[in-house]
């Protein structure tokens, strides 16, 4: 049986049902062999009228076959090519037929689903949340190879077009048709194919209706062609506009830009090969494979629940109590609430508990600004969180999350002191990020109900939480606290305890080989533009200002007199001693924390301390770019790679998208684990034996890379 | 002069229809010249820090083209920031001004080191894109009597006269010789396939040459410019060529050069520079020559140009083993042999622009690679090239083998 249904009325319109086996219809082989077929029979069939394509699954088309694009390899780029522009040839013969074609858009339409419907004469969409209509391939590394950046730039002119190609936005109906991305909506998938004959039966009479616009003669593209002196401006800053995004290190959204513009320049079919030449360009990159497996199959893994303990039956958080209202707590109460979840906030006084709740509000108030919610829903989710000082407030709550202060006997105490709260069987949490979960759950009578639920700050905005498990938890503890963290809409990993855990102890490397590179002489600003350079969001040097020097040095003094940290075991004497001078002597604790960090603040922006550089900066020190790139890259990638030798990470995935949304791994590195893979291991060991010999014997290679080599396997 | 002008390499890209159909259409005209030179330094791993300049002939420098083009083909090759660019015009000379700019220079002993070429992506940017006054200005075309150059060629024809089945018959030669050049691989040495940016051949070799030409085929084709020419512009040419009853068309797109894509690059040096980089001379620069003739005939220029650049030699015709002049159309090669006295024999061997393609700003460049393999490949050892250029110029260069 065909993968595609094919039924022709009485009117002579042919319905294609497009019913692959398995969950969806994919663009795969079988997909091709249907679509030629069924073109075909389309091409001889007799009295046609007009053609619907619908689906019988969820999703109208998946897309490509990310399966075999992440194993394509550079020596089969010919073979790649080849195959897309056979696949686009079909979708050119499509858009000929002589009678029109109509995309009955039922699901999500993303990709080579949506590519699919530019090469329909007209769109009608089911207006429903299940319809999800883009071209997000960027995020994967890849360009819309199968006509979508040349017949999207045609149909909506390159400035209108740009958004959607270079940031892979998605829209809902509405939102497509209001932007011409589809002709039609309607309300109930009833509605939807009798809809789409309507239209083919409305334009019986009109030639035109058969003829994409960009066959029609005399077509021209909205908005001009590279010749319009508007779109020359256009063109002329959009490259720059696009560095300033991606540094460079994205080669998709490169080959998009350019593949737009020579859309603007060359006729319609000769777009169509320079498209697959760019895709074709794209697939075997390290970029593209890094991009896959993170954002797609790790992605689908971490949030399918590979981490969760099976077996486990899926819980509800329904009273979470928030203990400290705080910048932490205050944001973990709103998401709580923003999930429907009854939350209540304690501090130790009400005045504090309500000014953390009034932060719900003044997010709220925004939202209602800019027309995402309306006062009722405010009502509704500050109707959720009571305010409190009191303990007993917390009664029942299933789930309890501290966020007070890091300190080891403040914590203790309000364990020990509240847990009774607790409702049976309920689970506590704790937000620290730099103190120990298995000796925290020595507070507590049931050490096995006890675990980390880490927030990254802002908590509203941030889409991760990293769960941490102590010696004693246990796995129903540690699948209510994975089920609350989906529930509040966040991305859970799941890491074993360590000190500072994965994500902190990753991240404060950087930030101390930053550190160590300032002591040793380099210019700071050249060190935080370099860190930038490799793609972080900001620079390690305005990063740890922001973040606070007096907190890490305050922490590594805790750590020290707790006996969790050694001076003689400090890989970089030089960053401590940097950072204990500016915190102690100078009182530059950072930003927020003294008189300025590395650098000074004012309403004008921010310069370097002038003492900083009479202190450490030497001129006539020559480390080269790459160097001082490698060092702060390869130091995150080695602690990862330490974390997961030494078991604090449990599964790769983890590491890896941990690393992306927690701590800001370049999205090009497809994280700080999966950029070894595409490295290579062998050159990785090599570079970090050069890195060794020339900055410090913490540059080696974990043993785990070896390991992995000599077994021939990747990081999996 | 006070130094020779050592060729020590001459490239070109393979020559495709000039329209949206073309193979080189979706080639901007940046990566046709960025991979032609890429190519060159890959065959001599050459240290392009040394090369003082490259110029680049092209005749429609607006839009893909415009701007010094070749500043950027040379930055888009990745080549050594030192290394300057500049595009030149000198309407269908373009190509061999440039070869003979580079030549000046380095026997100047001002550089040492040039590469000269052209680029031409008739498809991207058409031809008469960057305007101009010699056919937009009313009164300058009435000041000079302008008239387009395809009724100039016909004129030629009349003058001379060459019959229509006289020019078909050039052209269905031209043809044949260039389809027996291409199949047996006479061009292989220097046409450097277009790849794209995955290292796939987008194409190869020449694909403009129609090798089943007949008489036939071409005397159905009709004359082009007898439509314009009853406009008012044949009357505009007969009153300076006063002789003749009327203008009788024979120019077809069959006997006329193809509009195609391509570009060019010669590698021009001194003799230091070839010691300096261990390169090996195929040949120098004797001498150059251009000037201009009646700007209305437009066409008449290469004979001259020819004669002048073998004075300046200090050389006979019968010096000159094989001649190549530009095909722009059937009629001016005639008229070039018939004003030098040599034969189609030594002209012309491996067919011209009417079967390969004329790339305006690149072809006169393209005319060194393909004289010097057939030097080479016959054991001669000089070679005359001329073009005809807009507003009645000539222009002509003698290379020969060392």
């Amino acid at each position: 049986m065909s993968a595609f249904k094919y039924d022709k009325d009485s009117d002579g319109i042919v319905t294609v049902t497009m019913d692959m086996a398995g969950s969806a219809n994919v663009m795969n082989a079988e997909y091709g062999e249907a679509m030629r077929s069924t073109l075909e029979r389309l091409e001889a069939e007799e009295g046609l009228t007009g053609v619907v394509f619908a689906s019988a699954k969820k999703t109208f088309v998946a897309g490509g076959d990310l399966n075999g694009l992440v194993k394509t390899g550079a020596d089969e780029i010919e073979a790649f090519y080849n195959f897309l522009e056979t696949s686009k040839k079909d979708m050119r013969r499509l858009e000929k037929l002589p009678v029109p074609v109509v995309a009955a858009i039922n699901g999500a339409a993303l990709g080579g689903g949506y590519e699919l419907c530019l090469s329909c004469n007209y769109c009608v969409a089911l207006d429903s949340k299940a319809v999800i209509i883009g071209l997000p391939e960027v995020g994967l590394g890849l360009l819309p190879g199968g006509g979508g950046v040349v017949r999207l730039t045609n149909l909506l002119g390159l400035q209108k077009a740009l958004p959607y190609l270079l940031e892979g936005k998605k829209i809902k109906a509405a939102k497509a048709l209001s932007e011409g991305m589809v002709d039609a909506t309607v309300n109930s998938i009833e509605e939807l194919v009798p809809r789409a004959k309507a239209l083919i039966l409305e334009n019986k009479g009109n030639a035109n209706a058969a003829v994409q616009p960009w066959d029609q003669k005399g077509f021209k593209i909205p908005g001009g062609n590279a010749n319009s002196p508007k779109v020359a401006q256009v063109i002329s800053g959009a490259a720059a506009m696009l560095t300033k995004n991606t540094r460079g290190l994205l080669p998709a959204p490169e080959a998009i830009l350019d593949c737009a513009i020579e859309t603007l320049r060359v006729d319609f079919d000769t777009a169509l090969r320079i498209e697959s030449r760019k895709l074709a360009s794209l697939v075997p990159t390290a970029v593209a494979k890094n991009m896959i497996t993170a954002f797609f199959f790790q992605m689908s893994q971490v949030n399918g629940g590979a981490s969760r303990p099976h077996g486990v039956e899926r819980s509800k958080t329904t009273k979470v109590g928030v203990i400290g209202a705080g910048m932490m707590g205050q944001g973990i109460a709103n998401v709580s609430a923003m999930a429907g979840i009854e939350v209540v906030l304690k501090d130790v006084s009400l005045e504090a508990a309500e000014k953390g709740k009034a932060y719900t509000a003044g997010l709220m108030d925004k939202a209602i600004k800019r027309g995402r919610a309306d006062e009722a829903k405010k009502e509704a989710v500050l109707g959720l969180i009571k305010a409190t000082d009191k303990d007993a407030d917390l009664a029942g709550c299933d789930l309890i999350i501290e966020a007070v202060f890091e300190n080891m006997a403040l914590k203790n105490k309000i364990t020990s002191s509240t847990e009774g709260q607790l409702a049976e069987g309920g689970v506590w949490g704790s937000n620290t990020s730099t103190l120990p979960i298995s000796q925290l759950a020595e507070a507590s009578a049931n050490p096995e109900k006890f675990i980390g639920i880490h927030f990254f700050s802002p908590v509203d905005k941030m889409p991760l939480v990293e769960i941490i498990c102590g010696d004693k938890t246990s796995d129903e503890t540690l699948a209510k606290a994975f089920d609350y963290v989906q529930q509040i809409r966040k991305v859970p990993i799941v890491v074993n305890d360590s000190l500072g855990f994965f994500t902190s102890r990753t991240f404060g490397q950087q930030l101390m080989e930053a550190a160590q590179m300032v002591a040793e002489g380099l210019h700071p600003v050249r060190v935080d533009n370099l860190g930038k350079a490799i793609g972080m969001p900001v620079g390690p040097i305005t990063v740890n200002d922001e973040v606070s020097l007096r907190l890490s040095v305050e922490a590594g003094e805790t750590q020290l007199a707790e006996g969790l940290i050694s001076a003689d075991d400090d890989p970089r004497p030089g960053a401590s001693a940097l950072l204990t001078t500016l915190v102690k002597e100078y009182n530059r604790g950072g930003r927020h924390h003294g008189d300025g960090g590395y650098y000074d603040y004012s309403d004008g922006g921010k310069t370097i301390w002038p003492k900083l550089l009479e202190l450490y900066y030497k001129p006539e020190l020559e480390v080269s770019d790459e160097d001082i790139k490698d060092r702060l890259l390869f130091s995150s990638v080695i602690e990862s790679l330490k974390c997961l030798q030494e078991g604090v990470l449990r599964t790769v995935a983890d590491g890896n998208i941990g690393s992306i949304m927690g701590i800001g791994a370049p999205a090009w590195t497809g994280g700080y684990i999966q950029f070894v893979n595409t490295y290579g291991l062998q050159n990785f060991i090599d570079r970090c034996d050069e890195l060794a010999a020339k900055y410090g014997e913490r540059y080696k290679a974990p043993a785990i890379v070896a390991e992995k080599l000599a077994a021939g396997e990747t990081f999996q | 002069m006070t130094n020779h002008a050592y060729i020590y390499d001459a490239v070109r890209t393979p020559r495709s229809k000039g329209k949206k159909d073309g193979a080189l259409h979706e080639v901007k005209p940046v990566d046709l010249g960025a991979g032609l030179l890429k190519g060159l330094q890959a065959r001599h791993d050459l240290d392009t820090s040394y090369v003082d300049d490259v110029v680049m002939g092209c005749c429609s420098p607006v839009g893909d083209q415009g701007g010094d083009i070749t500043k950027m083909i040379v930055q888009n090759a990745d080549w050594d920031e030192s290394v300057a660019g500049v595009q030149l015009d000198r309407f269908c000379a373009s190509g061999l001004e440039a070869v003979n700019m580079a030549a000046q220079k380095i026997a100047s002993g001002w550089e040492e080191l040039v590469v000269a070429g052209g680029v031409e992506s008739m498809s991207r940017v058409p031809m008469g894109s960057a305007g101009g006054v010699m056919s937009g200005d009313a009164a300058f075309q009435l000041k000079t009597g302008f008239v387009p150059q395809g009724i100039g060629a016909d004129v030629i024809a009349n003058l001379d006269g060459y019959s229509r089945e006289d020019v078909d018959a050039y052209a269905l030669e031209s043809q044949k010789r260039a389809a027996h050049a291409r199949d047996n691989g006479y061009f292989d040495q220097s046409v450097l396939p277009v790849k794209d940016l995955n290292g796939l051949t987008i194409l190869e070799k020449d694909d403009f040459i129609k090798p089943h030409t007949t008489m036939e085929g071409l005397g159905n084709l009709k004359a082009s410019f007898e439509m314009m020419g009853s406009m008012g512009f044949d009357d505009v040419i007969l009153r300076k060529y006063n002789a003749l009853e009327k203008v009788t068309h024979v120019h077809t797109p069959g006997n006329s050069s193809g509009i195609v894509d391509g570009a060019s690059a010669v590698l021009i040096g001194s003799e230091k520079a070839g010691k300096d980089l261990g390169l090996t001379p195929r040949g120098r620069i004797v001498s150059t020559a251009v000037l201009s003739t009646c700007p209305t005939l437009m066409l008449a220029g290469p004979g001259p140009a020819a004669k002048k650049a073998l004075a300046k030699a200090g050389l006979k015709a019968s010096d000159i083993d094989l001649w190549e002049i530009n095909e722009a159309f059937a009629s001016v090669a005639m008229r070039y042999m018939k004003d030098l006295d040599i034969s189609h024999e030594v002209t012309n061997v491996n067919g011209g622009a009417i079967a390969l393609g004329h790339p305006l700003g690149a072809t006169g460049a393209m005319l060194v690679s393909t004289m010097l393999d057939e030097l080479e490949r016959r054991g001669l050892k000089r070679a005359m090239l001329s073009l005809c250029v807009g507003g009645g110029m000539g222009i002509s260069t003698i290379i020969e083998r060392v």
